[in-house]
């Protein structure tokens, strides 16, 4: 089906005194629209369009530039800013600034801001403020990902679709598998550290979907594969091409949950056996992995946790583990935000990146997150209701109930109110009215009542009926034939009777 | 999918227990696995061996097992349920394993047995699919992109023509004879007294004991398995729909399970003091007193009561329709004047 996107992007330039360049067109303050277009097939479009705003700082911002270190600054300017979201701020601060630390031109905040160093010119600081743009908005790689079922197949790289696809909602299920309860008496104490470090994260992602999160021990849970051990380091390894090999024997023994239909996160910790610690997952190059971690796109994470040797070799088994869960959270939720697709590995050097403390990820990356997600909800109603259009034309006497219809209806008008906030740059109502469309469509899609083995084609019923009615027709129509013959007969001769 | 019934179709249920032991072996787990059986052979009276249903003659193999996880057995087995699994077009109190729970990067892999016929098969032998139901159920799953690719195997008479009506892309199709021939049974087992598998089901899965989780084997020799020779009808297959070369798909792809798997190099730091104690602490739990059941039932009454006495109903119509039989039988045979008699 074809979709025409437009995204805009409401961006507010504010320049610092002795930040301004030379070489302005226009006295501040003025106003920009720059409007680009991403072909993403023959029938769909992305226009993107970035309003932006310059102006000078005012005196309260002023006085929060003044700060000693840019994340100072950035928490004294977060007050005075517009935080809708979708709204990006930039502030550009003189290229002598202290700001910024040495070699840094860009520190991007913890909210929906970001400090610019300026110099080079304006083509320069052009340039500068376009590439921030993307990083915190959307990407033409993260718009065509998003698209990814209407990209034609060479076009995509290969690993587009690893991102959890928009769902309503997701549910994360947290394993403690321990394959040697002999030897180690395992603790994790999930319900304390799923309310302090988890939490905070879901309610942050709450605006995106619905999250429910459950825990489980498992024991004798052993991994597929044997690691070899390794003389050098006298420890066991796990190489990085036995990794996907790790997972199934596993997944059967999860159990996955009977209740909700979203998809499910697995987060499993191993505490390897004694006879196979300390274990390590080297990488490709047979390095071992700082974070002793790996994650398989779209199903969770794996982690190991090794358990050290006893002191003496008479001490007591099973040895009491209480994990340490702050290492463990800082894994998972890693872990998460890959899943998610916020990486923060594919930026410049010069970027310096606010790190989000405890809430998991900057307003910025949920911003990501939203408009990647209501541009792919918008394709996908776009082409439910095409496919449904289509399979009404295939059969035409199927039966439209009165709660498909009206579901259709809103479908179409949430797809329609959504499409037109995304021109305007209001991304939480464009993404709110997404989510509606995308669960009116699928409940209007998937109705059980729209099942085309229920109608049957016109062939089918000429096949059944007549090899039933024309044997018997054939006396009765012959039949009716005699009895008009004889009719006309009498009135042609109606005075033989005397 | 194994759409026969009855104890001489033992070998149906036997090629798709095979199957599925051989795709469990190979990693799928069974929150990935719809099977459908008629679930009739293990507990029929007539098998001479309770509670197993045996692939090989000699009674070496039992499929059957104790990790058999059936999603529709017996009447569920019907074309509106294989199709409603399909499109998705599922009512919302089904459970999470009778459901296909597939997106864009799943490779889905069909297996179908059973008694067909040119251009439909037959389910439980009360109705049958069409491929055209078939081939528009995959266009269904295509536009909702619930498949990244499908291999379709199907082992029943005349196979190959389930296959030619497909027309959504990335479908590949193996069937175990041609249009106007027959697939043939392997070896009867005269212990259980049905024949035990189907020829190509049983050379696919001597095939399929060579794989293991990491084989590189493509699909070009699954196409070789079963020749004319051991097989006696012609296996077919279709590749045209599929957009990569069969040589490039390894088998794993569809009956095995291998992921992409990610070695996570980032992490984020969580500051253990900065987390908000106040915020989860359970609220102060009143003591209260402990919940129990209402008094549903009055059991002590029910226990001690006395029958309850029924109410008297005229004789129904079949009693009466009996009477009115006999007594007109007796009128025929002995004339009316013996009337008076009774009266």
């Amino acid at each position: 089906a074809s979709a025409q996107f437009q995204l805009a992007v409401p961006v507010t330039v504010v320049f610092a005194p002795g930040s301004v360049p030379g070489d302005l067109p226009r006295p501040l303050p003025f106003r920009d629209v720059q409007e680009t277009e991403i072909p993403v097939n023959l029938r769909t479009t992305v226009t993107t369009r970035y309003e932006t705003i310059y102006r000078s700082t005012t005196a309260q911002e002023d006085a929060a530039l003044e700060a000693a270190t840019a994340r100072e600054a950035d928490a004294a300017l977060h007050p005075l800013q517009d935080t809708s979201l979708g709204s990006l701020t930039m502030y550009v601060v003189p290229e002598t600034s202290s700001l910024l630390p040495q070699g840094i031109s860009v520190y991007v905040g913890k909210h929906r801001s970001a400090l610019v160093r300026a110099g080079g010119g304006l083509a320069a600081l052009r340039a500068r403020l376009q590439q921030l743009t993307q990083v915190m908005s959307f990407t033409v790689s993260s718009i065509t990902a998003a698209l990814s079922d209407r990209v034609p197949d060479g076009q995509l790289g290969p690993d587009a679709r690893r991102h959890l696809k928009s769902s309503l909602g997701y549910e994360i299920t947290f394993s403690l598998l321990n394959p040697d309860p002999k030897s180690h008496a395992v603790d994790w104490d999930i319900e304390d550290a799923v309310n302090r470090y988890v939490q905070p994260v879901l309610d942050k992602l709450s605006l995106v979907a619905n999250f429910s999160v459950d825990s489980q021990i498992l024991y004798y849970a052993v991994l597929g594969v044997t690691p070899r051990f390794d003389k050098e380091s006298s420890s066991f390894l796990l190489s990085a091409h036995s990794l996907p090999h790790v997972i199934n024997p596993v997944e059967a023994r999860l159990g996955s949950s009977a209740a909700s239909l979203y998809p499910v996160l697995n987060f499993l910790l191993y505490v390897p056996e004694r006879s196979h610690s300390p274990l390590y997952i080297q990488d490709k190059d047979g390095a071992p992995v700082s974070t002793n971690a790996f994650h398989s796109p779209r199903w969770g994470g794996i982690m190991v946790y090794n358990v050290e040797a006893p002191a003496s070799p008479q001490a007591s088994l099973p040895l009491h583990v209480d994990v340490d869960m702050v290492r463990v959270m800082e894994v998972f939720l890693a872990q998460l935000r890959l899943l998610f697709g916020l990486s923060r590995e594919e930026l410049p050097p010069e970027f310096l990146l606010e790190s989000p403390g405890n809430d998991g990820l900057a307003d910025w990356e949920l911003d990501r997150l939203l408009w990647a997600h209501t541009v792919e909800n918008i394709a996908t109603v776009s082409t439910t209701l095409t496919s449904l259009a289509q399979l009404l034309d295939k059969i035409g006497n199927i039966v439209i109930k009165d709660d498909v219809a009206s579901e259709v209806y809103r479908a179409v008008a949430s797809a329609q109110r959504a499409v037109a906030e995304l021109a305007v740059g209001h991304l939480h109502s464009a993404f709110q009215a997404s989510k509606d469309a995308v669960t009116s469509s699928e409940r209007a899609f998937f109705d059980p009542s729209l099942l085309h083995l229920l109608y049957f084609p016109d062939d089918q019923k000429f096949a059944i009926y007549i090899p039933l009615f024309l044997p018997m027709a054939v006396p009765i129509l012959l039949s009716l034939a005699k009895i008009v013959r004889e009719t006309r007969q009498r009135k042609k001769e109606p005075t033989k009777v005397d | 999918v194994c759409t026969s019934r009855f104890w001489f179709n033992y070998r149906h249920v036997a090629n798709t227990l095979s199957v599925y032991r051989s795709v469990k072996r190979l990693g799928i787990p069974d929150s990935h696995i719809v099977l459908m059986l008629a679930d009739d052979m293990a507990c029929n009276p007539r098998n001479p061996k309770p509670a197993t249903v045996f692939s090989h003659k000699n009674m070496e193999l039992n499929v059957y097992g104790d990790d058999v996880e059936v999603d529709y057995r017996s009447y569920e087995v019907t074309v509106e349920n294989f199709l409603r699994v399909l499109t998705g077009r599922i009512p919302p109190s089904t459970p999470r394993s009778k459901r296909l729970l597939s997106d864009d990067r799943s490779n889905i892999l069909i297996y179908m047995t059973g008694h067909g016929g040119n251009g439909f098969l037959k389910f439980q032998d009360s109705e049958e699919i069409t491929n055209v139901e078939l081939a528009d159920a995959f266009e269904q799953m295509w536009q909702k992109r619930r498949y990244n690719e499908l291999l379709f195997i199907i082992d029943t008479c005349q196979g190959a023509s389930m296959y030619e009506r497909f027309y959504s892309p990335n479908i590949m199709a193996l069937a175990s004879s041609q249009v106007g021939e027959d697939s043939l049974s392997h070896q009867p087992d005269l212990g259980i007294g049905v024949h035990l598998m189907d020829r190509y089901t049983f050379y696919v899965l001597e095939f399929l004991e060579e794989i293991h989780p990491a084989s590189q084997t493509n699909m070009n020799d699954l196409f070789q398995v079963c020749p004319k020779s051991l097989c006696v009808s012609t296996p077919g297959h279709r590749t045209d729909l599929f957009q990569r070369d069969p040589q490039n798909v390894l088998i794993t792809d569809f009956f095995g399970s291998v992921r992409k798997v990610e070695i996570t190099t980032e992490t984020i730091s969580l500051d253990p003091d900065l987390a908000d104690f106040e915020r989860k602490l359970p609220k102060d739990e009143l003591a209260t007193e402990p919940l129990r059941y209402a008094e549903q039932l009055p059991v002590a009454q029910i226990i001690h009561q006395k029958p309850k006495q029924k109410d008297w109903h005229p004789p129904g119509g079949f009693i009466l329709g009996l009477w009115a039989l006999i007594i007109m039988v007796f009128f025929k045979t002995y004339g009316i004047k013996h009337m008076k008699h009774i009266f």
